[in-house]
């Protein structure tokens, strides 16, 4: 029993040193959250799928020291965008800005969506047309069409 | 007939479209900072640490500033392309090191000194110098990587081509190769320094 109290000690102390770590965080709840939204929305250039937020890489740990600067400036959410995008370039954004550029990105899957629904529509109808175009059995091919109905009946 | 054509047609069309994105590099990143002006700074030379050098100092001359560190691997790639460069060429070729010690994977940053880390940088940026040669007119050191992301770099090396008024004409990322410094490099200094 002893001993489980003990590890039980250790394990808490263990605990609050960790949380001795996380000190910036508590500092200024408000300002790490801004950090936290801003970062999220910010692409880390070094692993492409990963956003500054969730990103190890350390330019990423830079980017967010530099966006904790900037928040403690005073700058505003779009200074601190406007910022990063001056230096990366519009890829940093997750969300980036509607213009010529990036049109294709914007407009491109709906696009290919309109194409495939007027294909797809297109298809439909020609396929109608072929069913209904369909002409009644001429006397002929009834006779035909019966005569193989009854072989496979009287097999 | 015409009912595979378009199929086909589509076919063609992914193959080409899927093709021409296997051989872009994900990598490069174009720099919105090409056509602007080249960001300033004051940071320490490497081989007389008392003086400062700035962008402002290159005014009227054409130039490289190449980002390197002792730790880049691909920077040793490229390193014998800039020895032989700055060998025949006639422009200063400016290089910066960028966080020479704590952009190092294997330092523990929490064993060292603040106030040794330039004095560790130095002694680091100096040894790889020496063993692999020096192309640069002189190098900086940017420790804390701050005048780097001014530049927007991400990943080492990189190198600028900067004009006589100070412009970022063109940014190459990753190692120069022969093949990038005589066909798109040394062409666009020669029209530069027309």
């Amino acid at each position: 029993m002893k001993r489980l109290i003990l590890a039980l000690c250790l394990a808490l102390t263990a605990h609050f040193a960790r949380a001795g770590d996380a000190a910036p965080l508590a500092a200024d709840p408000v300002a790490e959250k801004r950090l936290m939204k801003l970062s999220e929305e910010l692409r880390c250039l070094v692993c492409q799928n990963q956003n500054i937020a969730d990103s190890h890489a350390e330019l990423a740990d830079d980017l967010r020291r530099e966006i904790r600067a900037m928040i403690k400036d005073g700058k505003t959410d779009k200074e601190i965008i406007d910022f990063m995008v001056a230096r990366y370039g519009d890829f940093v954004l997750y969300n980036p800005p509607f213009k010529a550029t990036t049109v294709l990105l914007w407009v491109g899957p709906l696009a290919l969506m309109l194409i495939g629904l007027v294909a797809l529509g297109r298809y439909l109808k020609q396929r109608n047309q072929l069913v209904t175009d369909d002409a009644p059995l001429s006397a002929e091919e009834a006779k035909r069409a019966e005569a193989l109905l009854n072989e496979t009946k009287n097999s | 007939m015409n009912r595979f054509l378009w199929p086909l047609l589509g076919f063609i069309a992914l193959v080409v479209l899927l093709a021409v994105g296997l051989k872009l590099d994900p990598r490069e990143v174009p720099s919105p900072l090409v056509g602007k002006p080249a960001p300033a700074f004051n940071l320490p030379v490497l081989s007389t640490p008392a003086k400062t050098f700035g962008p402002k100092d290159m005014e009227g001359k054409v130039w490289l500033l190449n980002v390197w560190s002792s730790w880049c691997v691909s920077c040793r790639q490229e390193h014998p392309v800039l020895v032989e460069f700055s060998k025949r060429a006639s422009i200063p070729l400016v290089g910066l090191n960028y966080k020479e010690v704590r952009g190092d994977g294997e330092v523990d940053m929490t064993k060292i000194a603040p106030e040794d880390e330039k004095k560790l940088a130095i002694q680091r940026a100096d040894q790889w110098l020496n063993q692999h040669g020096n192309p640069y007119t002189l190098s900086v050191l940017d420790l804390d990587g701050r005048v780097g992301i001014d530049y927007g770099v991400y990943g080492v090396p990189e190198t600028y081509v900067i004009d006589k008024a100070g412009t970022i004409r063109m940014k190459h990322i990753g190692p120069i190769t022969p093949d990038v410094l005589g066909g798109k490099i040394l062409p666009l200094i020669g029209e530069l320094s027309k």
